[in-house]
């Protein structure tokens, strides 16, 4: 079964991506990472951008809207995503919980949804 | 300025349902096997006792008022369902009973029965702690689940699951006898245990909510006790985690790093708690019957002892965890003996311990990895143990950990 971990982050989290990396949250995801691509779990993920780079578009009574920044604002934002292939809910836990963002923002765990897709990509 | 009688009576009511939870849970589920029935029926209770006692007072015995409310409402239950009730006869008499004063003023404590049912065989292992912990002492499932590291969702199924099991799969409410009592006493122990486990790597002091996991667990290790005095296992149980919680002050520095056992400064270690927790070792060795949780918690006591000799006697662990592995060699156990062998006999011995474990079991273990990579650098083969460290790192829930090793690795 398939699920993606949305990597909720603070602002101190993002902060840190302007160093070198060696600061420590930084650390702990390379070894995360490595740990979880050495367990077989992983399939694919990527960091995103910061959240003030996003543009969110949507369409209210036919008229378009555009908007500076991410559709949430909350003071934890969207910074990446996994996708994990995991046998259940509470192995995908556990390997949520061991994830760096955990500790200092959150990490919601979501099953991928392939019926849907299929529904979609003919 | 004075207390409302709205606060006085809230007040009690946290406390009688703090300290009887359990014993109201066994005593009304005892016959009818009914665990969520007699919890729905007590919550029902505890919330009339919200409105009445404020406006009547607290009751003289409010846990006999509790009872007696409690079962009026079971009563309702069972005329509303017109359940067929179980033949036993002393069910009808335990709902129907008028004259039951004198009884509730000193009920049977049927809590004894409750753990071994929560324990049961027929229940899954992993479902043993999280029973106890909502029938015994009223913890809720979010708060469980958060614990287990399940979804509440899910936990709630699992708990609602057990219990209809144990109402209609026949289950018996009874303390079994021997030859029996030995391994299912060991199952009620795991159970306890298992939950003090989880409390003490939850410590990096998130759950500010009321007291946590591994005061839970030695509170029902009290119970237990309370209720077996003559069983050295509940003893060295609760010996084993009276040391724990004693060093609990000194497992974090003041700025909140790791401070690993070895290191801790035994000036923070708590003296009355280990007193209580040497007394219990010495009053379980009486018994002459030598357990596992008596073994680990002599291993405690030797570290213990540095307290007074300012170090600590390796060969004596070592010794203690040969005896532990003989009778059950856990991966825990095994990656524990290896890092005591170490300090014995130095690092080369340890690492061939840690290779004579069976590779695919260590994959996901962290401290496997977290005493392997300690032991690499030791032995200056720093590549390696920076890969170690790498696993151990990546696999660490706890932030403080997680740092500690980060620092270690470099």
């Amino acid at each position: 079964m398939q699920f993606v971990f949305l990597i909720y982050e603070s602002p101190e989290a993002f902060a840190s991506r302007k160093g070198e990396g060696k600061d420590s949250y930084t650390g702990a995801w390379r070894a995360y990472h490595k740990a979880l691509v050495e367990s077989g779990a992983y399939v694919a993920g990527d960091p995103l951008q910061v959240p003030e780079t996003g543009t969110t578009v949507r369409i209210k009574e036919g008229k378009r809207g555009v908007q500076d920044g991410p559709y949430a604002d909350t003071k934890e934002q969207l910074g990446g995503f996994t996708i994990v292939e995991f046998p259940s809910l509470d192995a995908a836990l556990e390997w949520a919980a061991r994830c760096p963002a955990a500790s200092y923002g959150a990490v919601e765990v979501r099953p991928l949804a392939p019926d849907v897709k299929r529904r979609i990509v003919e | 300025m004075s207390q409302t009688s709205e606060e006085v009576a809230r007040r009690a009511v946290e406390q009688v349902a703090r300290e009887s939870y359990g014993r109201l849970v066994a005593y009304l589920s005892v016959h009818t096997r009914d665990l969520a029935g007699a919890e729905d029926a007590l919550s029902e209770a505890l919330l009339k006792a919200l409105t009445v006692w404020p406006r009547d007072g607290v009751p003289q015995n409010p846990e006999a008022w509790l009872l007696t409310t409690a079962r009026h409402s079971l009563i309702d239950f069972f005329r509303h369902q017109r359940v067929v009730l179980d033949s036993e006869p002393d069910l009808l008499l335990f709902v129907e009973n008028p004259a039951e004063t004198a009884l509730e003023t000193t009920f049977q404590d049927e809590r004894l029965k409750l753990l071994f049912v929560c324990a049961h065989p027929a229940i899954d292992p992993a479902m043993h702690t999280p029973l106890m912990l909502q029938t015994v002492l009223g913890l809720d499932a979010v708060r469980i689940a958060g614990a287990f590291l399940v979804s509440p969702k899910a936990m709630g199924q699992r708990l609602v699951r057990a219990k209809t099991k144990i109402r209609d799969g026949g289950i018996r409410f009874e303390v079994p006898e021997r030859p029996e009592l030995p391994q299912r006493l060991d199952a009620v122990l795991e159970a306890i245990y298992a939950g003090f486990g989880i409390g003490w790597d939850d410590m990096a002091g998130a759950d500010e909510r009321g007291r946590d996991l591994a005061q839970e667990a030695v509170w029902l290790a009290r119970v237990l006790l309370h209720l077996m005095p003559a069983e050295p296992e509940v003893h060295g149980l609760l010996s084993l985690m009276l040391h724990c919680e004693a060093r609990r002050p000194a497992r974090r520095s003041q700025d909140g790093h790791f401070v690993p056992l070895s290191q801790q400064d035994p000036k923070l270690w708590s003296t009355p708690l280990l007193e209580e927790a040497e007394d219990h070792l010495a009053q379980a060795s009486k018994f002459r019957r030598p357990g596992r949780f008596q073994l680990e918690a002599a291993i405690q006591s030797v570290h213990a002892e540095r307290a007074r000799t300012g170090r600590i006697e390796w060969p004596a662990i070592a010794a203690f965890y040969e005896q532990l592995i003989r009778t059950s060699p856990t991966l825990g156990r095994r990656t524990a003996y290896a890092a005591v062998v170490a300090e014995a006999n130095g690092a080369e011995k340890g690492l061939a311990v840690l290779d004579s474990i069976d590779q695919d079991a260590v994959s996901a273990y962290q401290p496997y990895w977290a005493v392997r990579a300690h032991l690499l650098q030791l032995l200056g083969k720093g590549i390696e143990a920076q890969q170690a460290y790498d696993r151990a790192i990546g696999l660490a829930e706890d932030p403080a950990i997680r740092e500690f090793l980060l620092k270690k690795r470099g």
